[in-house]
C-alpha cells in the first residue's frame, strides 16, 4: 500500500467516523442521565436518513434546500426522541432497567413499519450534496470535497457538546444526574424535564448522523439495527457516559473498517486473507480486545451506582409437578384433534421456549444480561445443517452432537465475559453474536452465506410433522426442565448468590467466574439444542437465525412473560410465536402490531405478563380475605 | 412551618416508620436522636419523598406533601442534606453549587455562591476543585452549601457532624447556629448527643421506627435515664 493511498483511507475512515460518532455520542448521552439502553436509537439516525432524503426531494436540490433539509431532518428526529420519552419511557422509569429495554425494542418494531409504510421497502438512493458534488485531488487520488466536510464536522460536534457540557447550567445538571440523579431531584430538578431535553438532544444527534450520510448511503430499512450495533461498539470502546471516548472509538473504528476495505485481500505466506471481508467484524474483535483489557472502555470510568429503593428480586418458586404434568399431557393431546398447521407451530413454540428459557437463565437467575444470545442458537442450527450436509453425519447424530458445537463456541465467548458485567456484558454478547453472524453470512463456501443452507430434513422415521412434534417436544421439554432443576441445585443457588451480591458470594468461598463461565457454556448447548431442532423442523436455516433481531426476538419473549418468574419466558415465547404468526398472516406490518401490544403490556404490566397476573391474582385474594 | 403526623414508611417489607410524629416550627433547630437503625435518616427521607410515605401526613408551611415527588418539595423550600454527602464527584464546587440553585424566595435567606464563601470559608479556596477530590469535611460544607443554593426556608440535615474531625464539628455547630441565626428552620438527625445539645433547641428521640420522647434540650439533659435507655451505646 502506498503512502497516498494509505492517506486516502484515513480520510475515508475520518469521514465515516464523524456520523457514528454524532450517533455514539447520543446515545451515551442518553444512558447517562437516564440509564436507559435505547435501542431505539439506531432508528432514529434511520428516520433521519430517510426525513432528509424526503425533505431534500420537497425542496430542492440546492445547495440552501439540502442543508435546511438536513437541519429539519435532525430537528425532526429530535422531536419524534421527544415523543417517544414523554409517551412511553416517562411511565416507566420506575421499572426494571430490562423492562425499559423491552419498551425501547418495541419502539424498534413500531419505527421500522413506520419507514416502511411511508417510504416502503426499496432502498433509496440520496442525491449528492449541491455544490459539494466535486472531488479533491489529494497526492493525486481523488476525494469526494463532501467527504472532507464531514470530517471537519465531527470535531465541531465535539466541541459543541464540550461547551454545552462543562460552560453550561444544563451541561452541569445532565453530568450531576448521570452521577447520582435522585440527588438532582431531591435539589429542585424536575427530573421529568431534564430527561426529555437530554433525550432530544441525543435523538437530535442521531437524526443529523442519519442525515449527513444521505450522499454517502442508501436509505434502507435494516439501518436500525446495525446501527445501534456500531453505536453500541463505539460507546462501550470509548467508555460508557464519555463524549471524547466515543469520539476516539468512533475514529478508531471508522479508520480500522476503511483500511480493511483498502486493503482489500492480501496473501501471507501462501494463505490468503480477505481483509475486505473483515470489514463486518472487525469493530467487535475491536470491542473485544478493548473490553479483556480496559473492562470500561478506553475513557470510561465504573458505572456509578443509581440508588434507586428497587425491592431485592424475589425468591423463585419452582414449577409444581402436577401442573408440570397437567401442561405436558395437553401438549401431548393437541397435535390429536389439531390440524398440521397448528402442529408446526406448536414445534416453533417449542424450540424458542427453550431458547427463551435458557436466556432466561442467563440473564435471571445468573444476573448476566445477553444481548447476543441468537448466537448459539444459530450456531446450534448451523452446527446440525452444516453437520448433516457436509460431513454427512446421521441427522440423528448431527442433531445431538449440534449443540455441543454451539456449547464450545459458548466455552470461548463465556471466558471473555464473564469478565464484565451489566451494559458491558451485555454488549460484549452481542459483539460476540455480530462476529459469529457475520462469519455465517460471509463464508459463502460452507454456511451459503446470505442463502444459508438448504435440504436439511430429518430422517424418514421423523419425516411426519406430528411425530418431528413429539421429537421437539421431547428434546425442548427436557432441556427446559434440566434448566429449571438446575437453578434449585447448589449450583442455581450460587449463581443466584452471585447475582444478588457478587462481593459476598465471593468472600463465602464461590468461585463465581468459574460458574458464570460453567452457566454460559450451560445455556449455550441448550440454546443450540433449540436452534438444532428447529433447523430439521424447518428444513433450512439462513443467517436470520444467529442476526440481532433473533437475539432481541429472545429478549422479548422473557421480559415479555416476565423475568422474574421460570413460566414466564415460556408463556413469552408462546405469546410472541403464535402473535407473530397470527399478526403476520393479516398484515404486512406486523412489527407495528407487535410493538403496539408489547407497548400496551409494559405500560399496563411492568412485571411482564405472568407476574402481573400474578399480582392481579394476590390483589383478587386479599380482597377476598 | 414543618409538621408530621403518624408518617408509616417502608423499604422493601421492612417496616421502619411505625407512625412518626413531629414538628419544627419556624427558627428553630430540631434535633432528631436515636441509635442506629432507629429510622432517623428514613423519617427524612419520607419527609422529601425519597423514600414514600405509606400512610400519615406531612405538612409544610401549611401544604400537604407527603405525596409530591422531591422536586417538587425541595421547590416549596424545604432543603435536604443526606447523610453520606452525595457530592457529584466529577463537577466542581462552583458547577456542585451551580445544580443546587433555585430562584429567590420572597421570605427565605437569599444565598449566594460569595455569602456560602462567607459561612464556610474553607470552600472559598477551592472553587474549581473536583467535588471527588475533597476531604469528608469540605464535602460535608459543601453538600450543605449546595442545598442551601435553593434558598430554603427550612433545612433537613442528616448526621452533619458523622465522620468529621473534632474541629470540624465545632465549625459546623457555629455554621447551623448562623442558620437559624437567619431565620431557617432546621430539623437534623443525630447520634452525637453532645453536637445536638451545642446546636438544638428541642429533640425527639427514635426508638424502632417510633417516637419515644419529645420536649426541649434541657428536659433531655435533666434525663439521664431516658438517655441511658435510649441513646447510650
Amino acid at each position: 500500500m502506498s503512502f497516498a493511498s494509505i492517506i486516502i483511507q484515513l480520510l475515508n475512515g475520518l469521514a465515516a467516523a464523524s456520523s457514528l460518532f454524532l450517533v455514539s455520542a447520543g446515545l451515551s448521552l442518553i444512558f447517562g442521565v437516564t440509564r436507559i439502553v435505547n435501542f431505539a436509537h439506531g432508528s432514529l439516525y434511520m428516520l433521519g436518513l430517510y426525513g432528509a432524503y424526503s425533505l431534500i426531494e420537497a425542496l430542492g436540490r440546492t445547495p440552501l434546500g439540502f442543508w435546511s433539509a438536513v437541519v429539519v431532518a435532525a430537528l425532526a428526529v429530535g422531536l419524534a426522541g421527544v415523543l417517544i420519552e414523554m409517551l412511553v419511557l416517562r411511565r416507566i422509569y420506575r421499572a426494571p432497567e430490562l423492562f425499559q429495554l423491552l419498551a425501547t425494542f418495541a419502539v424498534v418494531l413500531v419505527i421500522k413499519d413506520i419507514a416502511l409504510f411511508v417510504w416502503g421497502a426499496e432502498d433509496l438512493v440520496g442525491p449528492r450534496a449541491p455544490g459539494l458534488s466535486m472531488a479533491v485531488e489529494i497526492l493525486g487520488k481523488r476525494i469526494p470535497a463532501y467527504d472532507l466536510l464531514l470530517i471537519a464536522i465531527g470535531p465541531v460536534v465535539l466541541g459543541v457538546l464540550w461547551l454545552l457540557l462543562t460552560r453550561t447550567r444544563w451541561g452541569a445538571l445532565v453530568r450531576a444526574a448521570t452521577q447520582d440523579r435522585e440527588m438532582v431531584g431531591a435539589l429542585g430538578v424536575d427530573q421529568a424535564k431534564l430527561f426529555t431535553s437530554v433525550f432530544f438532544v441525543g435523538s437530535v444527534l442521531a437524526g443529523l448522523g442519519g442525515a449527513l450520510q444521505i450522499p454517502r448511503e442508501p436509505a434502507n430499512l435494516d439501518l436500525d439495527l446495525s446501527v445501534i450495533a456500531d453505536a453500541f461498539v463505539i460507546t462501550v470502546v470509548g467508555g460508557l457516559g464519555s463524549i471524547g471516548g466515543a469520539f476516539l472509538a468512533a475514529i478508531i473504528i471508522g479508520v480500522a473498517k476503511a483500511f480493511c476495505i483498502g486493503i482489500g485481500t492480501v496473501t501471507w505466506f501462501g494463505l490468503e486473507i480477505s481483509f475486505s471481508k473483515l470489514t463486518l467484524v472487525v469493530e467487535f474483535l475491536i470491542m473485544a480486545l478493548v473490553l479483556v483489557a480496559r473492562p470500561y472502555g478506553l475513557l470510561g470510568k465504573p458505572q456509578a451506582v443509581q440508588r434507586v429503593a428497587a425491592d431485592p428480586v424475589p425468591p423463585l418458586t419452582a414449577p409444581s409437578w402436577s401442573m408440570a404434568l397437567v401442561w405436558v399431557m395437553l401438549l401431548v393431546g393437541v397435535p390429536l384433534v389439531a390440524d398440521r398447521y397448528v402442529t408446526i407451530l406448536l414445534t416453533d413454540i417449542v424450540c424458542f421456549a427453550l431458547f427463551a428459557v435458557s436466556l432466561h437463565f442467563i440473564m435471571g437467575p445468573a444476573g448476566m444480561v445477553s444481548f447476543g444470545h441468537a448466537a448459539y442458537f444459530g450456531l446450534g442450527a448451523y452446527a446440525a445443517g452444516l453437520l448433516f450436509k457436509r460431513a454427512g453425519l446421521p441427522m440423528e447424530a448431527a442433531l445431538l452432537v449440534a449443540p455441543l458445537c454451539a456449547g464450545a463456541f459458548a466455552v470461548v465467548y463465556g471466558w471473555f465475559c464473564v469478565r464484565l458485567s451489566g451494559v458491558y456484558l451485555a454488549m460484549l454478547t452481542l459483539a460476540f453474536a455480530q462476529i459469529s453472524w457475520s462469519i455465517v453470512f460471509q463464508w459463502d463456501s460452507v454456511t451459503g452465506g446470505s442463502n444459508g443452507v438448504f435440504g436439511i430434513w430429518p430422517s424418514a422415521w421423523l419425516a411426519d410433522k406430528t411425530t418431528y412434534y413429539y421429537l421437539a417436544l421431547a428434546c425442548c421439554g427436557t432441556g427446559i426442565a434440566f434448566l429449571w432443576r438446575v437453578l434449585f441445585s447448589p449450583f442455581g443457588f450460587a449463581l443466584r448468590a452471585g447475582r444478588d451480591s457478587p462481593l459476598r458470594a465471593e468472600a463465602i468461598g464461590i468461585d463465581l467466574r468459574g460458574f458464570q463461565w460453567a452457566a454460559f457454556v450451560l445455556v449455550g448447548t441448550l440454546a443450540g439444542l433449540a436452534g438444532s431442532v428447529y433447523a430439521f423442523s424447518k428444513g433450512s436455516i439462513s443467517p436470520s437465525t444467529i442476526s440481532i433481531g433473533q437475539s432481541t426476538d429472545g429478549l422479548i419473549m422473557v421480559l415479555l412473560g416476565g423475568v422474574e418468574t421460570l413460566t414466564g419466558p415460556v408463556v413469552g415465547a408462546a405469546i410472541y410465536t403464535w402473535l407473530r404468526d397470527v399478526v403476520a398472516r393479516h398484515t404486512e406490518f406486523w412489527r407495528a402490531v407487535m410493538g403496539g401490544v408489547i407497548l400496551l403490556i409494559v405500560l399496563l404490566f411492568p412485571q411482564g405478563l405472568v407476574g402481573g397476573l400474578k399480582a392481579l391474582v394476590f390483589r383478587w385474594q386479599e380482597r377476598q380475605a | 412551618m414543618l409538621s408530621v403526623k403518624g408518617l408509616h414508611a417502608f423499604y422493601g417489607r421492612a417496616h421502619i416508620l411505625q407512625g412518626v410524629s413531629l414538628e419544627a416550627r419556624a427558627g428553630e433547630v430540631v434535633a432528631l436522636l436515636g441509635r442506629n437503625g432507629a429510622g432517623k435518616s428514613t423519617a427524612l427521607k419520607s419527609i422529601m419523598g425519597l423514600v414514600p410515605a405509606a400512610r400519615g401526613e406531612v405538612t409544610f408551611e401549611g401544604r400537604r406533601i407527603e405525596r409530591l415527588l422531591p422536586y417538587r418539595i425541595a421547590r416549596l423550600g424545604l432543603g435536604y442534606v443526606p447523610e453520606e454527602r452525595r457530592i457529584f464527584t466529577d463537577l466542581t464546587v462552583m458547577e456542585n453549587l451551580e445544580v443546587g440553585r433555585q430562584s429567590a424566595r420572597g421570605d427565605a435567606p437569599v444565598w449566594t455562591e460569595e455569602r456560602l464563601f462567607a459561612l464556610f470559608p474553607n470552600l472559598a479556596g477551592m472553587r474549581d476543585r473536583p467535588g471527588g477530590r475533597m476531604s469528608g469535611g469540605e464535602q460535608q460544607m459543601l453538600t450543605i452549601a449546595r442545598t442551601l443554593m435553593g434558598n430554603p426556608r427550612c433545612v433537613l440535615l442528616d448526621e452533619p457532624s458523622e465522620g468529621l474531625a473534632p474541629i470540624i464539628v465545632e465549625q459546623m455547630a457555629h455554621s447551623i447556629r448562623t442558620l437559624k441565626g437567619e431565620g431557617l428552620s432546621v430539623l437534623l438527625c443525630e447520634q452525637n448527643l453532645h453536637f445536638s445539645q451545642a446546636v438544638a433547641d428541642r429533640a425527639y428521640i427514635v426508638e424502632k421506627g417510633q417516637i419515644r420522647f419529645g420536649g426541649t434540650m434541657a428536659e433531655l439533659a435533666s434525663d439521664s435515664s431516658l438517655r441511658e435507655q435510649y441513646l447510650s451505646v
